[in-house]
């Protein structure tokens, strides 16, 4: 025991001790003391700078596993040419990514994915908006009614494709029969491109707007409610206060779930493969998002590097519109925010 | 797979392998590498459609071996199906035990036969019809599938309705009306739609499939060299079907909702009928009364489709799964998916059963659906030449025939043109 001190002892000073003092004429008993303080407060330090990472680290543990890895490995895999069964080939540079934005189909899958993206994204958020506003009233059953949005997320995607491809069918479907019975042409769901989109739109708007709206629910009701009265007794109509506090208050919220969906509605898949029998996206690519084009080279032609270079695009463009998203949304969230503000000083006065 | 029982497994592999080398040791001939016959196991199978294995008939199946559970999967289509065997075999796992492939997408899957596990058995030879069994042999000489029922088409008509419409409805007087060539069969078509105003056909992508496995060379040559879109055969056939759909055709893309529902309505007459269709047609229209099959096709013979059993290397079970994919495609067990599924047995023995001759189908009108597919079967005199890129080609066309037919979005010259692009891009 002993001994291991005295060897600390020596050790000390050419450890240096942390606060650089110079060696006292005791050096044993001071190495004690110091290495014990310094230890300790080693420690604390450590600990209060390092266990906030080591509590969140799982994630990103788990995030370098699922997400980054096979981010990095598709990188790979594109720039080789890399076949479904036979795997690795030959190193091939970009030419990958130089074959797929010469393909014409490329460009219309881009333009799909753009389409059914505003088509159903847009009316989401705002249908969410409105919903959200409508349970954030003095309802009844409040529970009930907020369970109720969140019933479409719960099933299963492709069921509800099933369910809703069904309805849409061209000459058969519940919605053309609807339509007929009242006396307008059916709508050719399958053959028209922007009715296909209109479809998928339905079936995308069906699963994700209850679950924005829940989102923008709980941010609503962490707004004080004195702005809403200081409001009233400024004579704001129930719109003028929606537009005027809640939008501006639920900024950060609102910015949140237009980002998450325009990722979301770019990677739309499910239901463009189950809007038909055969799950490619149209017989003239009507409505092949880049997510089935991608299926399509790597799983129907089974060239994994073309499919993997897809997919790196894909991503590039997500990485593009969540900055420009971001940007947008924070200038729309804003355009209020200095009149809510002045009002607050006034109501303060 | 759970780990539980892949640990289960390799204990099992552990345990026999020690019992092979003791049985080596021993001067016993016991190589084989699996566990005991008579270790519980779990055996997949998949399948499409509707191969006619139901749930009693692989019953049978376990009652023999109560070690063995099936799980069977079916997938809608043939696409899914391939989509979902390359995947995963290029995955390197997540094959069931026994896998179902398609004619169509067989030789594109020889490409990789290695994967596969080699089902010789010599007291297998012979089982098949030839052809059958010669397109399953690899290079090497390894038999990779076991073929389940061949297509041999005839043509399925709706007998209420051609009386409705003033034609003979018997099935002889059917078949006499129609004996000829496709311009018969169109024509018969128009006599139809001119007495009862209403489609003759589903679509021109179903009639297309009975024109195209009428041609030997269709689009690739046995050097491997891609002649789709020089093949003058190719072109006059996609134009003659388009243009006859135009009247005949009810524009129902086949498989799609709306074709199964037009199915139950009556929204067609005829439709061409390999073996495997005749279930598919009294599934979707329990109701319909007057589907009966007539002993004719248009231009010849033809035969649609088709499948095989593969047992994947990658399986755990491979030996178990070879016993039960010879089970499933004896000449007893497929005579039983015929009377399932119409689906026509590619096993010689089969022909003369009076189980065959004798079969008829209460939903066809007791048509006597044995003797017919027999005669149809005989009738076949060309056997595709069906390579690599057969099916994705084929594929690409049937989406040309679609723009056309069931979408009405493009002109016969645009869609040709775009499918010669699509060939093009496949290299």
């Amino acid at each position: 025991m002993t001994d291991t001190i005295t060897r600390g002892a020596d050790a000390a000073p050419a450890g240096g001790s942390p606060d650089g003092r110079a060696p006292r004429p005791d050096p044993r008993a001071e190495a004690r003391r110091i290495r014990r303080i310094a230890f300790s407060q080693r420690l604390s330090r450590w600990d209060f700078r390092l266990s906030p990472y080591l509590y969140i680290s799982p994630f990103f543990i788990l995030f370098a596993v699922t997400g980054l890895f096979p981010l990095l490995y598709t990188a790979v895999v594109s720039v080789h040419e890399w076949h479904l069964i036979g795997g690795q080939g030959d190193f091939v540079g970009l030419d990958n990514f130089a074959w797929v934005l010469g393909q014409d189909r490329f460009w219309l899958a881009m333009r799909n994915t753009f389409s059914i993206f505003l088509v159903s994204s847009v009316p989401q958020v705002i249908f969410a908006l409105i919903i959200a506003a409508a349970l954030d009233q003095n309802l009844r059953a409040r529970t009930f009614w907020r369970m109720g949005v969140l019933l479409p997320y719960v099933v299963a995607p492709v069921a509800v494709s099933l369910i809703f491809t069904n309805m849409f069918g061209d000459q058969y479907g519940v919605v053309n029969n609807v339509l007929t019975s009242l006396g307008i042409e059916p709508i050719r769901w399958h053959a028209d491109t922007l009715s296909s989109h209109l479809a998928i739109a339905t079936m995308v708007n069906f699963r994700w707007t209850g679950y924005n709206a829940l989102i923008l629910l709980a941010a609503m009701q962490a707004i004080p409610r004195d702005y809403y009265e200081a409001a009233q007794i400024d004579g704001a109509s129930k719109l003028r206060q929606f537009l005027s506090v809640t939008i501006p208050s639920l900024r950060p919220t609102l910015i949140f779930v237009i980002i998450t969906s325009t990722i979301g509605g770019l990677q739309i898949f499910d239901e463009p493969r189950m809007f038909d029998q055969y799950g490619q996206g149209g017989a003239s690519g009507q409505w092949m998002t880049i997510t089935i084009y991608l299926y399509n080279l790597g799983w129907g032609q089974l060239d994994f590097g073309k499919a993997a270079a897809v997919a790196w695009l894909l991503f590039l463009l997500i990485v593009v519109f969540g900055i420009l998203n971001y940007l947008i949304s924070q200038r729309i969230a804003s355009a209020d925010a200095p009149r809510a503000r002045r009002r607050k000083k006034e109501v303060a006065r | 797979m759970t780990v539980r029982r892949s640990r289960r497994t390799t204990a099992a592999a552990a345990v026999s392998t020690a019992a092979a080398i003791a049985l080596v040791a021993t001067g016993c001939a016991g190589g084989s590498s699996q566990a005991d016959p008579d270790a519980p196991v779990t055996l997949t199978l998949a399948t499409f459609n509707d191969f006619g294995y139901t749930d009693e008939l692989l019953a049978q199946y376990t009652e023999e071996h109560p070690n063995v559970k099936i799980e069977h999967n079916r997938a809608a289509t043939s696409n899914d199906a391939r989509e979902n065997f390359f995947t995963k075999l290029g995955a390197g796992s997540g094959l069931a035990d026994v896998e179902a492939v398609e004619i169509d997408w067989f030789a594109e899957m020889m490409q990789y036969s290695d994967l596969l596990s080699d089902l010789s058995d010599p007291e297998l030879e012979g089982r098949w019809v030839d052809w059958k069994s010669a397109a399953a042999t690899d290079a090497d000489g390894r038999l990779i599938g076991y073929g389940t029922d061949i297509g041999p088409e005839g043509v399925c008509y709706r007998k209420d309705l051609f009386e409705e419409a003033g034609l003979p409805s018997d099935r002889e007087e059917v078949a006499a009306l129609l004996e000829g060539d496709w311009d018969t069969y169109f024509e018969v078509g128009h006599q139809y739609t001119e007495a009862t105003g209403k489609p003759f056909f589903d679509s021109a992508g179903a009639t297309w499939q009975g024109m195209i496995n009428q041609v030997e060379y269709a689009y690739e040559k046995e050097d491997g060299s891609v002649i789709a879109t020089e093949n003058p055969v190719i072109k006059e056939n996609f134009e003659k079907v388009l243009t006859e759909s135009e009247d005949l055709s009810a524009h129902l893309g086949q498989w799609s909702e709306d074709w199964n529902a037009g199915m139950a309505n009556g929204d067609f007459a005829t439709m061409l009928c390999p073996g495997w269709m005749l279930g598919v047609i009294e599934g979707l229209a329990p109701e319909v009364t007057g589907w009966d099959i007539a002993d004719t096709f248009p231009g010849g013979g033809g035969n649609w489709g088709g499948s095989y059993l593969t047992v994947p290397a990658q399986g755990k079970n491979a030996e178990a799964a070879t016993e039960f994919a010879a089970w499933l495609t004896s000449p007893e067990v497929q005579l039983q998916a015929f009377a399932n599924a119409g689906t026509f047995p590619s096993q010689v023995d089969t022909y003369e059963s009076e189980e065959l001759t004798s079969a008829t189908n209460e939903y066809f009108n007791d048509a006597p659906t044995g003797e017919i597919l027999i005669s149809r079967s005989e009738a076949v005199t060309v056997a595709p030449y069906k390579s690599t890129k057969y099916f994705p080609i084929n594929d690409a066309l049937q989406r040309a025939l679609t723009r056309v037919d069931v979408d009405k979005s493009q002109s016969v010259d645009e869609s040709w043109n775009e499918w010669v692009k699509e060939v093009e891009a496949l290299g």
